[in-house]
């Protein structure tokens, strides 16, 4: 059963996601920032995270800068889920490493079906 | 005794050696090797300062004042020293200007005047002819004295009329076979120099042989000559300062005058300027020229207190101790050499002397008039120049030989060279100051120059001829029409001083005076300030270039100018001056094209070379059709100049505001750019903030749509949160249209009678659920009595429940405080928010009541406004006529403050 980490600081998506993924069948943890995300990384050992990026204390890029900086960490996905709509957050993004990335609102359906197409590749635990 | 023959013999044979060394100088020249671009031989050539006067007369003075003969030695060594930076200056105009002399010199400096150039010329010739007489006199005393010595019959020994007349006579010949052997004038005459340099190394040789000899010979060294001197009380006096006349007024007046007579003498300014090969000769010359004057004058005193000691008082001229010492030692050879040395120094003077002035004669005095008069046939203007200045030279020697037969027996040889001294000193004013001050005026120049002479000629010259007997003794003493005040020698009751120095003093008053009075309050014409322009600034190079373009206004074909040009200068030279012309500014000349201004310019100062510049000038307008030189057409000139120089200006000052201009656009445009980025950020933080509660939305609809089957527990929940976020999308949206609305003006303000007290109360009310949630608790604190303002309700409460809200979230859980205290002070009611957060930085406390600013703490914690909340606030209350600003809440925390003026029942 593959583990989804959730990280975002507004409780309402955060309760949506966790439908959606409980829906599908994976485990699931949450946590409300960027710090906490990080030492969630260790103890829970996702395979994939639901990344927002305005969060306080630590904010969405550096949470993946670190992930991708730890070898430990190579085979996380990293979707990145933002309401920050510009193209150039976008890339910023994708630069840093992340496998995806979700302009919110989305649609539930479309996060999802990624969210299960990147988790076949990799071997179920 | 002498034969006479010989005598005549080694004189001719002198004078042959000299004419040999000329005719060498000048060949040289030709061939293109000067030998007198050579700083030594022209500080010899400047000795030429040393005349027959020197040579004889120092001792004379010597033998009757002591060191008295010294001023005419200090004046020109002190002079030296400011030689490099004062007389550099003259000859670099010199060379711009093609100066031919001094009279030349002056005259273009004001304006190109004929007049002051002929005024020059006449104060020269009338000044020097008592020099010349001198040289005249030494000549003929000193061969006489060879001819006729024996020791019987000394006391008779004069210098005979006769010899005086062959002297001059043959003198004119030897200055005109010098001076004037070629057609072309223009030349520096390079071989005179030389001859001059020669002529000065001989005479210090021989003077000073006579000076060893004597103190050597006849004594036993300069101790026992002094030794022997000091006991004889006569002599002894003469160590003194005691016998000079007129004392040190009369020392300062000679020093003076010699100052000014080794530069504008005009044989002096001939070697010095127009002769100059380099301009750095002088410096040479600055130093090496007073050690001549010292070698030369050492043995002036020991000579004279020999001659004293031998001959009886009055016995022999003590003028002519050089020539009777030897004699009476009979030492002829001795003799006859310090009479070649005597020679020397009297026809240098001779020679250079008359050249320059039967040039200065011929250029500025006579041309000018005959140009005027049209007397000149142009077709043979070379030859007639000729003719003028050799019949010049005959001219000036002659009326030197007048002088001496009229006046030369009653003075001794110094006095008579002082004269001419004084008449040179009258030329100092007009250069000096002109080359210094622009606004000496040709006018001030011409009244100067006049008032100096007339005053020397009054004092000096006419006392002369009235000692001598020609005119009434009376008019000397006691004074013209018989009034002492008039009298020559105490004009206007100024007595103690010696006549010399009472003519230096009154002549200068005069000359100065009248000067600098003249041109202070005259206006100078166009033509006069372009050369006192020039002539003060020549060391700028662009005024220098200024000289090649005068302004001629008028035509003339080139073949006209040509023509004149080579009729003064010859054929050969002229086309070679206009092929270089032509060269120089790429030009090929047609005989019949018309020559520009700058042609006619050049081919004027080709012709200043030869005929001087105000000649020059005449000559050119002669065959310029239309006016020579229209002051109207100069003052266009100028002006023209004057309004560019004022445009250019202009341009300055517009290129100037133009920068300001251009930095305050860059200022607004940084401001717009800031703005933007601002306005950009704020939609793209208003849009984050709008997509947060939409994405909740159609996430939970989504799912509500996909799962028919969902417990309805669970389904109302999720329902219960998308109205919750509906709310806040509803809210978001209203903040943005409100900022916007009263942003923009277009807000209806609804303003009533407020009791602030329960405004305040109402927005603590509306912020509690938040504090509780944040476990915050909200302190209040009014006073007990209502306090009125006019206002907005709902936008007063929305300021206060902004800051309180904005208080709250910036505190921290459970241990947060926040306080609202409102009071009153003098008419102004106060409201301040005062919470126990992280605080804002004192550069922030501006900045975040400008729209769409938020602090930067994203790192920190999320904004979670709109970044429109303080500007809406400011904007509410300055629209109440109140201010609002952020203080620090000590020792932590925020202190917001607003003030509203209070209504006046309320103060």
């Amino acid at each position: 059963m593959h583990r989804i980490l959730i990280v975002d600081d507004e409780p309402n998506i955060v309760l949506a996601l966790e439908l959606l993924m409980k829906k599908e069948g994976f485990e699931v943890h949450a946590v409300d920032d960027g710090e906490k995300a990080f030492h969630a990384l260790g103890e829970f050992q996702p395979d994939l995270v639901l990344l927002d990026i305005m969060m306080p204390k630590m904010d969405g890029y550096e949470v993946c800068q670190r992930i991708r900086a730890d070898a430990s960490l190579k085979n996380v996905r990293i979707v990145m889920l933002t309401a920050k709509g510009r193209e150039v957050e976008k890339e910023k993004g994708l630069a840093l490493g992340v496998d995806l990335y979700i302009t919110k609102p989305f649609s539930t359906r479309e996060v999802v079906s990624k969210v299960k197409e990147l988790l076949t590749v990799m071997p179920d635990r | 005794m002498l034969q006479q023959w010989i005598i005549l013999l080694v004189s001719f044979g002198y004078l042959g050696i000299l004419f040999a060394i000329a005719y060498y100088g000048d060949k040289r020249a030709d061939a293109g090797r000067s030998i007198i671009s050579n700083p030594y031989i022209y500080t010899f050539s400047i000795a030429v300062y040393c005349t027959g006067w020197t040579f004889y007369g120092s001792v004379g003075r010597a033998a009757s004042t002591g060191v008295g003969f010294l001023p005419i030695y200090l004046g020109p060594t002190l002079a030296a020293t400011v030689w490099w930076f004062v007389l550099r200056k003259i000859i670099r105009l010199s060379k711009v200007n093609n100066i031919t002399s001094i009279a030349d010199f002056i005259a273009s400096r004001y304006g190109k005047s004929s007049v002051i150039g002929g005024l020059v010329t006449v104060i020269s010739i009338v000044g020097i002819m008592p020099y010349i007489a001198l040289q005249l006199k030494s000549i003929s005393s000193s061969f006489n004295v060879l001819f006729h010595y024996n020791s019987q019959n000394v006391s008779e020994l004069g210098a005979g009329h006769d010899t005086a007349l062959y002297v001059a006579l043959v003198l004119a010949v030897f200055s005109i076979l010098f001076g004037t052997r070629h057609i072309d004038v223009t030349e520096r005459h390079e071989g005179m120099v030389a001859a001059i340099a020669f002529e000065s190394i001989v005479k210090l040789l021989a003077f000073s042989a006579v000076g060893i000899y004597v103190t050597y010979m006849m004594f036993d060294g300069p101790k026992d000559l002094f030794r022997q001197a000091a006991l004889e009380p006569e002599i002894a006096r003469l160590m003194t300062m005691e016998p000079l006349p007129g004392g040190y007024a009369s020392w300062l007046a000679l020093t003076f005058i010699s100052m000014t007579a080794i530069m504008f003498l005009p044989r002096q300014f001939q070697v010095l300027v127009v002769e100059n090969v380099n301009e750095k000769h002088v410096r040479t010359a600055s130093w090496l020229f007073p050690l001549y004057l010292l070698a030369i004058n050492i043995f002036v005193l020991p000579i004279a207190f020999a001659g004293l000691m031998f001959f009886h008082a009055g016995s022999v001229d003590a003028d002519m101790f050089v020539l009777t010492l030897p004699l009476k030692a009979g030492d002829e050879a001795l003799a006859l050499f310090v009479f070649i040395g005597g020679l020397s120094a009297a026809t240098g003077m001779v020679i250079v002397e008359t050249i320059a002035l039967s040039t200065m004669l011929c250029n500025d005095l006579l041309m000018p008039v005959l140009l005027r008069l049209k007397l000149l046939r142009r077709d043979d203007m070379g030859r007639t120049l000729l003719i003028i200045r050799r019949g010049g030279i005959l001219l000036i020697l002659l009326l030197g030989y007048l002088y001496f037969r009229l006046i030369g027996e009653s003075y001794a040889l110094v006095t008579i060279g002082l004269v001419s001294f004084t008449a040179a000193a009258q030329f100092a004013p007009a250069i000096l100051l002109g080359i210094y001050w622009k606004g000496v005026s040709r006018r001030g120049a011409l009244a100067g120059l006049a008032g100096g002479f007339a005053v020397w000629a009054y004092t000096l010259l006419l006392p002369s001829f009235a000692i001598s007997g020609w005119i009434p003794t009376s008019f000397v003493e006691p004074g013209l029409f018989g009034i002492f005040e008039l009298g020559p020698y105490h004009l206007f009751n100024l007595t103690g001083f010696d006549p010399i120095t009472h003519s230096v003093f009154w002549s200068m008053l005069f000359n100065v005076g009248l000067m600098v009075g003249v041109s202070l309050f005259g206006r100078q014409e166009a033509l006069d300030q372009l050369q006192a322009a020039m002539f003060v600034d020549v060391y700028k190079k662009r005024v220098i270039d200024r000289a090649d373009a005068p302004l001629w206004h008028g035509k003339t074909k080139v073949n006209d100018l040509k023509g004149l040009v080579t009729r003064m200068i010859g054929a050969e030279r002229a086309d070679a001056a206009f092929r270089s012309y032509a060269l120089r500014h790429s030009l090929v000349f047609h005989d019949d094209s018309l020559a520009d201004e700058s042609l006619i310019a050049f081919a004027e100062r080709e012709l200043a070379g030869t005929v001087g510049a105000a000649s020059a000038r005449v000559m050119v307008s002669s065959i310029i059709e239309g006016e020579a030189l229209s002051i109207e057409g100069l003052m266009k000139v100028l002006d023209e100049t004057s309004q560019v120089i004022e445009y250019s200006h202009r341009l300055e000052q517009k290129s100037r505001e133009l920068e300001a201009a251009t930095s305050e656009l860059k200022r607004t445009n940084e401001r717009l750019k800031e703005l933007d980025r601002m306005k950009d950020e704020f939609v793209s933080t208003v849009s984050h903030e709008l997509r947060t509660p939409l994405t909740s939305i159609r996430a939970f609809s989504e799912i509500l749509q996909d799962d028919a089957n969902m417990d309805p527990q669970q389904r109302q929940q999720l329902l219960r949160i998308v109205v919750k976020e509906t709310e806040r999308l509803t809210r978001l949206v209203n903040q943005v249209l409100d900022f916007t609305k009263i942003d923009s003006g277009s807000y209806q303000w609804a303003h009533e009678k407020l009791d602030l007290v329960s405004v305040v109360q109402e927005s603590a009310a509306a912020t509690s659920q938040l504090s509780q949630n944040k476990n915050i608790s909200i302190t209040r604190e009014s006073p007990q009595r209502p306090v009125l303002v006019f206002g907005d309700k709902d936008r007063l409460v929305q300021v206060i429940i902004n800051l309180l809200s904005n208080a709250i979230k910036y505190c921290a859980q459970d241990t947060g405080k926040v306080h609202i205290r409102l009071s009153c002070a003098d008419d102004k009611a106060r409201i301040e928010v005062l919470d126990n957060g992280p605080g804002i930085a004192p550069s922030e406390r501006e900045r975040i009541f400008e729209r769409f600013h938020q602090l930067d703490d994203s790192s920190k914690s999320k904004p979670h406004g709109t970044g429109l909340g303080l500007a809406i606030c400011k904007t509410i209350v300055e629209n109440h006529n109140g201010r609002i600003w952020v203080e620090s809440n000590q020792p932590n925390g925020s202190n917001f403050v607003f003030t509203l003026p209070l209504l006046a029942d309320s103060r």
